[in-house]
Formats: structure tokens, C-alpha cells, sequence
């Protein structure tokens, strides 16, 4: 019994671990009131990505891939392609989380706040405020 | 020169938003005139690629000719290169539209110009690749450009920016899990590479898990029904110049993206086809329901028609989940009509907006006689997304509703006639508002002599009024042309 689970583990065990990891992100997205928060729950879920895409970029006994004379077949280099593509999407999440650290900053200016219970609330104030005032102008 | 075609519509919008910031420096106007220039380029050359595509068939465009399992492949079909050239239509005329709207400050112009050029280079690229990674690339592209785009448009479009980006990289995540999932059952990138693996039928289950993600993930970018959240305050505060573009055309593109993998990576013979199909239309059905009732309760102009999109989106995956030739072919053709009547409506809303400074449609009394060409185009469009003859949207449905027939599929044809229905209701009470309701005495902002608004401003009105009408009586010429893909896709 124990020899089953610890070989499950062993082969798959990484893969359960992305996913709680990427469980946590979605479900930080939802949950969280903090708007930074929500962004750092942001990029653990793009973490997960990445991790997952190493994973199964991985092989036993493989090497790194540049060309070595002791190793001639195809089959004792590991896949370079997924490590790739994941620069490019480790590129593309730096830059979603530099357009939402400066929507945060502008949202902190204009609201003064990024709980997103106060913003709503202070959103709806000022379209109350905006309503009052057309109707004196009216 | 000619056979770099395919790379070239795409480059040379984005060879000019990345010059627009520098080009921005030396004089204000410069980036102005290369971006449109770029983009009529962009224009003529799409136009003549679909020449070249209807007489001699598909385009298949090797990257740095890089064989095509390995390098990234473009592939120009009938049905990329029309909506390729309704893309670049759009984009022409917001590339002119915008600058009537434009901030005054020197690099925010610039910054400005750059996004919509990243924003149309995106926007084809999506559409003209043929491989899957390069989709994400593209995919990215696109909405970053369209987060800061949002963002422009005042402090409620920051806030509302701020909610697409959390809920559009949550869409781009779980594209990229579904395309990883694909990639290490099959090892390739390449979408007709993956095809011909994929339709050896071991993998059905590894498929049925990735295209749920992928399901997801191209709902949330198209504003399918239950994942439209963030779509009505984005479409209602972006920046006003370029929300013809953002609400016309951004939604469609990942809709013509979730068409590639449904019925050309995985086919018709996937095992769980049918299932996924039922459940894409039953999501379209209520999503038509509830994007038309939503609508009705709106004042604001900008949010009836930013529901109205959650309705109009159903139509078009309603033709997917149909999945006969016909009905694909009607899903297609709603998808440029609708680029042309939403775009159109934001061109109107974008008008008034720019003569009185309103989008109240309480204020809208007799606004006909100051702006008849406006009011012309928004009742047209009006009357297009109602569906009545000889307008895009009539034919658009009729082709849907035969295609459901075919299928004995009667649910989908009673929900698509009481959505029109519904859509009527509130389209009328916009017409009603413009022609019938006492005037608000609304001031003029903006006072010639000779023409209503600005000619930037009137030439996509125009353009738009044309080719809703025009859509809609050469549609037979156009279903022909998406035919010729089509045929053999479809169930």
C-alpha cells in the first residue's frame, strides 16, 4: 500500500502540487478584497503554469540540450522546446504585472484605496454626488 | 514582395506603433500620419490577399521558412482572409476616428497611438497563425494593449481595466494550461500538425480536459455568457475614440480562435463533440436571453449596447454549437455584420458624444435634425441587430435558423426569435428617443456651416451605413467565399 502511494507520488506527485498551486491562485483571484493581493494571486497562478510546463518538459536521465560527444540520440537530451515557451510567457507575465501595478497605482490616485469594498462604495458616492449636483444645475 | 504577403498586412502596423512614441518627439502629427498610413497599407494589401486566396486557394506562409512542424506557420484561408479585411477596415477608420478624442498631452498622444497599432497588429495576428503558441503571443498582445486602452478612458475605465486584466490573464493561463496539456500528449505546436495526430482518436480524454480550459478560456476573452462579467464597464469606459474597435472587432477574434480548435484541431469526430456542443449552445441560449433582458434596463447608451454585445456574442457561438456548414457560415457572417453594426453604434455614440457630450439617451430628443447622417447609421444598425431585410442581421440569422433546422434543433430557433424580440424592444426605444421625444435643448460643442461633424468623424459613419447594408445584399457572394472552407468542417 504505502509502496503504491509513494511511487504515485514519485511519478505524479508534482503535478498534484500545480494544481493546489494553481487552485490557490484562481481561488486567491476571487477571494481576496485587496487589489494587490489579487495581483500577487495573480502571478502564483501564472507560476503554476510555468512550473507545470517544466514538469512535463523533464526527463529521467536526461541532459541539457547542447550537443555533447558522449551523447548522440535524441533521447538523452531533455526537451528544450517547453523551457522556450516558457520564457516567453515568464516575459509576458513580468509585463502584465507591470501594467497592473501601474493600474493599481493610478486607481490608489484617483480613489485613494484598493479594497475593493471601499472603492465600490466610494465609486457610488461620487456618481450619488455627480446626480445631486445636475439636478441643482437643473 | 507579394509572397511575403501574410507577414506583411501584420508588420506594418506594428513597424508603426513601435515608431509612433519616437516619431511622437520630433513633431505631434508625424506618428499620426505613419500609423494611418500603415494601416490603409495594411488595408490595401488584405483586400488584395483575398483576391489572391478566392482565385488560387489557401496561402500557407512559412516564417523565416523554417519547415512547418518546426517554424511558426501562417495559413490564409477564405475565412481568415475576410475577416482579416473586416479587421482592417475597423481598424482604419478608428486609427482616424481617434484622434478626434485624443488626450492633449505630447507622449500620451504617442503612448496612445502605439497601443491601437498593437492592438490591430494582434488583432491579425491571432487571426492569420497557424500555430498555437503564437495565438497566446498574439492573444497577449492584444490585451495588454486593450487593458492600457481601458484604462485611458477616466477613473471608472482604470478600475474597470483593472478587473479585465485580472480576469483576462486568468484566461490566457488557462489557454496556455490547454495548450501545454495538448503539446505533451501530441509534442507539437502546429495546429494542422496537431490535427492529423489528435484524429488518431487515443487521446480523447487528455483533449476532453484541455478543451475545457480552452473552453474557459476563450469565453472569458469573447464575453460568453456566464464569463461576460467583466465586459459591460470595460466596453462602457474605455477611451472613447477606440471603443469602436475594442467592442466591434476585439470580441470577435477569439471567437473565430475557439472555431480553429473546435473544428480544426479537434474535428467533428472527437468523441465528446456533441456533449460539448450541446453545452456551448445551451451557454449562448441563456446568454441571449440575458444579455437582451440586461440591455432593456440600461440608460446609459454605452451599457445597452455593451449588454446588447452579450447577446449578439451568443449568436455567434449559437452557430458553432449548431455546427452544420450553413450555420457556421451564418456565424461568420454575423460576426462581420456585427463588427460593423456595433462599431458602427459606438461610431454614433462616439458623435453625439462629440457634438453635445452626452450619452444619456434621455437626452437624445430630436437629435436627427442636427446629425441626420449619425441618426441615419445608428437606425440602420438598430434595424440590423433587430434582423430586419435587407440589413447584415437578417440574413446573419436566417442562415442560423436554417441551419438549425436542418439539425431539427427548434429550441435554438424559438430562443433566436424571442432574443430579436427582445432586442427589438430596446432598439426601437433608441429610435424612438432620436426621432419622437421632445428635444433636451442640448448645447452644440462642435458648429460648421457645411458638414455635421468633422470628416474623420463622418467617413466611418459612412463606410459603416454602406457596408451593414452592403453586407446584407451581397451576403450570398460572401457565404459562398466562407463556403469554400467550410465545406468539410462543418458536421
Amino acid at each position: 500500500m504505502m509502496t503504491t502511494i509513494s511511487t504515485f507520488l514519485a511519478a505524479r506527485g508534482i503535478y498534484i502540487l500545480t494544481l493546489i498551486l494553481l487552485s490557490l491562485g484562481v481561488a486567491g483571484i476571487i477571494v481576496c478584497n485587496n487589489y494587490m493581493k489579487k495581483l500577487i494571486c495573480m502571478n502564483i497562478m501564472q507560476v503554476a503554469v510555468i512550473f507545470f510546463f517544466l514538469c512535463f518538459g523533464q526527463k529521467a536521465g536526461g541532459t541539457i540540450p547542447v550537443a555533447m560527444n558522449d551523447a548522440v540520440t535524441a533521447s538523452q537530451y531533455i526537451n528544450p522546446l517547453p523551457h522556450g515557451l516558457m520564457l516567453t510567457a515568464i516575459v509576458v507575465s513580468l509585463g502584465t504585472t507591470g501594467v497592473g501595478l501601474s493600474l493599481l497605482f493610478r486607481i490608489k490616485e484617483k480613489y485613494g484605496t484598493i479594497e475593493e469594498d471601499d472603492l465600490i462604495k466610494r465609486q457610488r458616492d461620487k456618481e450619488l454626488n455627480k446626480n445631486v449636483e445636475e439636478g441643482k444645475n437643473k | 514582395m507579394i509572397q511575403n504577403l501574410p507577414v506583411l498586412i501584420i508588420l506594418l502596423p506594428l513597424c508603426a506603433a513601435l515608431l509612433s512614441l519616437l516619431l511622437t518627439r520630433i513633431n505631434r502629427n508625424l506618428s499620426k500620419y505613419v500609423l494611418t498610413l500603415a494601416v490603409l497599407a495594411s488595408l490595401v494589401l488584405s483586400v488584395y490577399q483575398l483576391h489572391l486566396v478566392v482565385t488560387e486557394g489557401t496561402i500557407h506562409y512559412t516564417v523565416g521558412n523554417y519547415q512547418t512542424p518546426y517554424g511558426i506557420e501562417l495559413v490564409i484561408d477564405s475565412l481568415n482572409a475576410l475577416i482579416l479585411v473586416v479587421i482592417e477596415i475597423i481598424s482604419f477608420m478608428t486609427v482616424l476616428f481617434a484622434e478626434n478624442f485624443g488626450v492633449k498631452r505630447k507622449v500620451v498622444q504617442g503612448g496612445a497611438r502605439a497601443l491601437i497599432g498593437l492592438l490591430i497588429t494582434g488583432l491579425l495576428g491571432m487571426t492569420s497563425t497557424g500555430d498555437v503558441f503564437n495565438l497566446y503571443v498574439f492573444l497577449e498582445i492584444t490585451s495588454l494593449s486593450a487593458y492600457c486602452l481601458i484604462a485611458l478612458g477616466g477613473s471608472r475605465g482604470v478600475v474597470a481595466a483593472y478587473k479585465y486584466m485580472l480576469v483576462g490573464t486568468v484566461a490566457a493561463t488557462f489557454y496556455l494550461l490547454g495548450v501545454g496539456i495538448l503539446y505533451s500528449a501530441t509534442g507539437t505546436l502546429n495546429m494542422a500538425d496537431m490535427k492529423d495526430i489528435l484524429s488518431q482518436g487515443v487521446y480523447d480524454d487528455v483533449m476532453l480536459v484541455s478543451m475545457s480550459f480552452l473552453t474557459i478560456a476563450f469565453g472569458i476573452k469573447m464575453a460568453l455568457f456566464p464569463f461576460h462579467g467583466w465586459q459591460p464597464s470595460a466596453y462602457a469606459h474605455a477611451e472613447p475614440g477606440t471603443r469602436p474597435l475594442i467592442t466591434g472587432v476585439m470580441s470577435k477574434v477569439p471567437a473565430l480562435a475557439m472555431f480553429r480548435f473546435f473544428y480544426m484541431i479537434y474535428g467533428t469526430d472527437f468523441k465528446y463533440m456533441k456533449l460539448l456542443l450541446v453545452i456551448i449552445g445551451i451557454l449562448s441560449c441563456l446568454g441571449m436571453i440575458y444579455g437582451s433582458v440586461f440591455a432593456m434596463m440600461q440608460k446609459d447608451i454605452r451599457k445597452i449596447l455593451a449588454y446588447s454585445s452579450v447577446a449578439q456574442i451568443g449568436y455567434i457561438s449559437l452557430g458553432f454549437a449548431i455546427g452544420t456548414p450553413i450555420a457556421l457560415a451564418g456565424a461568420f457572417l454575423h460576426m462581420m455584420g456585427h463588427a460593423f453594426m456595433k462599431g458602427g453604434l459606438f461610431f454614433c455614440t462616439g458623435a453625439i458624444r462629440y457634438k453635445y457630450g452626452t450619452s444619456d439617451i434621455n437626452d437624445f430628443g430630436r437629435i436627427y435634425k442636427q446629425m441626420p447622417l449619425t441618426c441615419g447609421l445608428l437606425t440602420v444598425a438598430a434595424l440590423s441587430m433587430i434582423g430586419i431585410p435587407p440589413t447584415a442581421g437578417f440574413f446573419s440569422k436566417w442562415y442560423l435558423a436554417s441551419g438549425a433546422a436542418e439539425n431539427h434543433q427548434w429550441i435554438y430557433i424559438a430562443v433566436l426569435v424571442l432574443s430579436s424580440l427582445l432586442n427589438a424592444v430596446y432598439f426601437f426605444r433608441l429610435i424612438e428617443k432620436v426621432f419622437i421625444q421632445k428635444s433636451a435643448g442640448l448645447k452644440e460643442r462642435w458648429k460648421s456651416e457645411v458638414l455635421e461633424l468633422p470628416f474623420t468623424i463622418i467617413l466611418p459613419i459612412v463606410v459603416c451605413f454602406v457596408a451593414i447594408l452592403g453586407i446584407g445584399i451581397f451576403n450570398v457572394k460572401i457565404i459562398d467565399i466562407l463556403l469554400m472552407t467550410l465545406e468539410g468542417v462543418g458536421l
